[in-house]
């Protein structure tokens, strides 16, 4: 992964204390979570019960039938070796990479197993939906991430995104509806993003406010404003305020048939492949273009950077305004790529989560890009498995993405380094 | 920072001179209009001082009282800016009030053919609002010659602000949790999370155990407070052992916590079994807070809870600022490597703070469904009291008796909302711009010095940071 190592550079590599390293460790827990995955999810199983996986978009077609109970057992010892091989081998990067992935995917395909085996309204997991409702909850987590992913590097603290989501939502709904028009209704949700990192960016910068309380502030800041204005305007007068068409879904023709990836990457809005062209376009640009350099420059290390002549002040107010643009067209999606209307906290916490995804993704636009995935899948597989009649209670289904994201945080993600001048303002001279 | 390299430094010097220039510009200006105040004071004194005046004149090295205070509130010091702020946030309130009058924003459309008209009909509503907002939290004029006149009681005068100590009271408890944390170093948006395990907790031991008045109101308060300690000494273990930011992990369990509340509500055991909505059962008569004896409590619902905020607020203060628990904290607040380095244990510290935030956050909980705003648990029972803390927290900075403080300015704008939302029609959500937007205006108070020229205060130095970067 390409990190700037230069100054910070014993916080920055991972600690190799002794026999316990970070990969023995994560080895040992998914040895002991196999064993239990294959104990615990085979005895649940039922036995004569089959899975059925289907690679389309619905229960028919194409498909694989697992046996429930060996699947589930069968599965959670893979994740056990997967486990013991990191344990015996106990060397971080590419293998951990690689072990990890398999010993996760083994354990979740032991749980869905066993869930799919027991199933109360049908056995079937339809892998093609799950991949395509996976990338839809993910995509605004995806543009939120990103918008963070702009402003850090550049050494200000984003966690304002919820609220330039929820402001981007709620211009996209209003001024959608009032135009009757998609793209009238993306612009302005955009403005509605670069409004709030416009307050952002002249509170951080210029007049040098704490970044973290700040954004809270402006979270709540942007929940009452929109909420307000919700309750007076647009509640009251729902056909004329609040009900704007949403974008048309475009196939890419042949890609979109696919199996399992193909409708989750080339069917869908603008929105979709709005998000595969932002992830491309950032990730060279931050690491391979004078403007990502200085950016990051300006962020690690903001008086180096002065010193050599980049303006500070100048590529901070631009990446924070940008990354507004961002989160705004991220919150639009709510309203113009999925239901076509605003409601009161409609992005119910989703900024908090790409926040999350952002340092689970270490600051890096694919990696942010992947956890925002992960968090989808989780919830994804949530409404998924609610629907197939799980004996799982759907509250604690639907606590799914939140615990995936502490455990991320705290198990696998360990110490994060973040940009060196993250949240703190530049003072010259 | 090092000094960069000599071909700069002239220019740095440079640089220098004109900070320098543009500081004493800066002040000069200033200086013009306090002269004035100055000029009335001078020309007051005489008047009610029989000759004192000219001995004023005469020292001029020791300025008089007046011209003191008024020194002191034309500097940007910390009183002046909250009440700046304040006025501030309720200019953008109006604003957003004119604008989301259908009825104005028709007039404004003619704005220049009758100009009068429209800036009156804005008045009117604005100040509409503000009088509803202004008898809903204090007082009712009509009210209280109501009861001198006998049309209506007394209880019904001294309605307005008993709702305001009843909003008040938890916020006080979640605004102390949020402020601990703030204080050893970190960001517990996780109040919420707390304030609603406390609840369950509270109401569990509330309808669940049968004890004898005073003792069950005890218990019930007891459980409350430790399952906010427990759920939020979860943040604190996670950050102290694997260095997880206690942002992220707050808000998580947040959710959880919700989601939790809206399982739990529907088992066996904890619903009642009389309704058919998302409902539990009723916390018993003994574990509830009582109220004043004698009133009707359906109109004075102020209850127990708030004299026991304030009592915790003197115990937070206590420990903050008189025991070694509290030296820790702060010392680990204002720099963890120091503390580590004066033989403090950090990790301790956090899952320490984070007990004791929860523990407050729990209580908050408490307040909610053993007083009089609600006696059993459903989806909303904490309402907004967690976040709505962060911004008590902010606006008292972090400070025991700032706290109380704002938690009675931002109850007295929920009670006072209520009304301005059925009276006036303005929705509720209003109170929340303006809470942000003070807390904008606190936390800069650079931007509030700019607006109204300020002078810098004599104590002022660098703003304090209260939350910790990543």
């Amino acid at each position: 992964m390409a990190t700037l190592t230069v100054y910070s550079a014993p916080s920055a590599v991972v600690p190799t204390t002794g026999f316990w390293t970070r990969a023995r460790k994560a080895g040992a827990t998914f040895l002991g979570l196999g064993v239990v995955a294959a104990v615990l999810f085979g005895l649940l199983a039922k036995s004569g019960g089959d899975a059925r996986f289907t690679f389309t978009l619905t229960i028919t077609g194409s498909h694989l039938d697992i046996p429930g109970r060996p699947g589930a057992i069968g599965f959670g010892l893979a994740c056990a070796v997967a486990g013991a091989l990191l344990l015996v081998f106990g060397r971080s990067g590419r293998l951990l990479v690689v072990l990890t992935s398999l010993a996760l995917a083994f354990l979740v395909l032991s749980f869905l197993c066993w869930q799919a085996s027991v199933g109360r309204n049908s056995n079937a997991l339809p892998l093609g939906q799950l991949a395509q409702a996976t990338v839809k909850a993910a995509l605004p987590l995806i543009f939120g991430a990103i918008a963070g992913v702009l402003c850090e590097r550049s050494g200000v603290i984003n966690v304002a995104i919820e609220g330039q989501l929820l402001t981007g939502a709620f211009a996209g709904a209003l001024f959608g509806s009032i135009f009757a028009s998609t793209w009238a209704g993306l612009i302005a949700a955009a403005l509605g993003g670069l409004f709030i990192a416009a307050l952002l960016a002249v509170l951080a910068i210029r007049y040098l406010v704490d970044q973290v309380v700040l954004g809270v502030v402006l979270n709540l800041f942007a929940l009452g404003l929109t909420g307000f204005v919700f309750t007076q305007l647009m509640a009251p007068h729902q056909d004329e305020y609040n009900f704007t068409k949403v974008f048309p879904t475009w196939s890419v023709p042949g890609l979109s048939d696919i199996p399992i990836l193909g409708p989750a990457l080339f069917q869908g809005t603008i929105f979709l492949y709005m998000a595969i062209v932002l992830v491309i376009v950032v990730h060279f640009g931050l690491f391979y273009t004078r403007w990502g350099l200085r950016t990051r420059a300006v962020g690690e290390h903001p008086t180096a950077a002065d010193t050599v002549g980049i303006r500070v002040l100048w590529t901070r107010y631009r990446n924070v305004l940008i990354a507004g643009v961002v989160a705004g067209i991220g919150g639009a999606f709510l309203v113009l790529g999925d239901v076509g209307n605003f409601n009161a906290n409609q992005t119910n916490g989703k900024g908090f989560i790409a926040l999350a995804a952002l340092i689970f993704g270490r600051w890096s636009p694919v990696g942010a890009t992947l956890a925002a995935l992960l968090f989808g899948f989780t919830t994804a597989l949530a409404q998924q498995l609610d629907s197939i009649g799980s004996s799982i209670p759907h509250e604690f289904l639907s606590m799914l993405p939140y615990v995936a994201t502490i455990v991320a945080v705290a198990g696998l993600v360990g110490r994060v380094r973040a940009p060196a001048a993250d949240g703190q303002p530049y003072l010259k001279g | 920072m090092t000094e960069p390299a000599g071909g700069t430094s002239p220019e740095k010097s440079a640089g220098d001179e004109a900070e320098l220039a543009r500081e004493q510009k800066a002040t000069a200006p200033d200086l013009v209009p306090a002269n004035d105040p100055e000029v009335a004071t001078e020309a007051a004194a005489p008047a009610t001082d029989h000759g004192d005046g000219p001995r004023h004149a005469a020292e001029p090295a020791s300025p008089g009282f007046g011209r003191m205070v008024l020194d002191n509130i034309y500097s940007a010091n910390t009183v002046t800016v909250t009440i700046l702020a304040f006025l501030l946030s309720l200019v953008v309130g109006a604003v957003l009030i004119v604008l989301s009058n259908s009825d104005l924003a028709g007039e404004y459309g003619y704005f220049f053919s009758a100009p009068g008209t429209v800036l009156g009909d804005s008045w009117t509503a604005i100040s509409e609002a503000y009088a509803n907002l202004f008898k809903g939290a204090v007082f009712d004029p009509a009210t209280i010659s109501g009861a001198i006149d006998g049309t209506n009681s007394w209880s019904q005068a001294f309605a307005p602000i008993s709702e305001t100590l009843t909003y008040t009271a938890p916020l006080i408890f979640t605004g102390l949790a949020v402020a601990l944390a703030f204080r050893g170093g970190l960001f517990n948006i996780g109040a919420q999370g707390q304030a609603i395990m406390g609840a369950i907790c509270g109401a569990v031991v509330g309808f669940a155990v049968h004890l004898p008045y005073g003792l069950h109101l005890i218990a019930a308060l007891l459980g409350a407070l430790a399952g906010g300690a427990l759920w939020a000494a979860i943040v604190g273990l996670l950050k102290a052992r694997a260095g997880a930011h206690e942002v992220i992990v707050t808000i998580m369990l947040n959710n959880v916590a919700l989601l939790f509340l809206g399982w739990l509500i529907n088992q066996k055991g904890v619903h009642d079994p009389a309704r058919s909505d998302a409902i539990s059962k009723n916390v018993l008569k003994t574990a509830q807070l009582p109220t004043i004896p004698g009133v009707d409590h359906s109109v004075v619902r102020v209850h127990l809870g708030i004299v026991v905020g304030v009592l915790v607020a003197a115990g937070v203060a206590w420990l903050l600022t008189r025991s070694t628990i509290g030296f820790e904290l702060r010392a680990v607040g204002a720099n963890p490597a120091a503390a580590r380095t004066a033989g403090m244990s950090v990790g301790r510290t956090y899952v320490l703070v984070m007990l004791l935030s929860g523990a407050l956050g729990g209580l908050g909980g408490a307040m909610m469904v053993l007083g009089t705003t609600a006696s059993s648990l459903t989806g909303q029972v904490t309402a907004n009291i967690g976040f709505d803390g962060i911004t008590v927290a902010l606006l008292g900075r972090g400070k025991p008796w700032g706290v109380v403080a704002s938690a009675l300015l931002f109850g007295a704008l929920h009670a006072g909302g209520n009304r301005m939302q059925s009276y006036s029609h303005i929705a509720i959500d209003l109170v929340i711009v303006v809470q942000a937007v003070i807390v904008i205006f606190i936390a800069a108070p650079a931007l509030v010095k700019a607006i109204f020229r300020l002078r810098a205060a004599r104590t002022s130095g660098t703003p304090t940071s209260l939350a910790k970067g990543w």
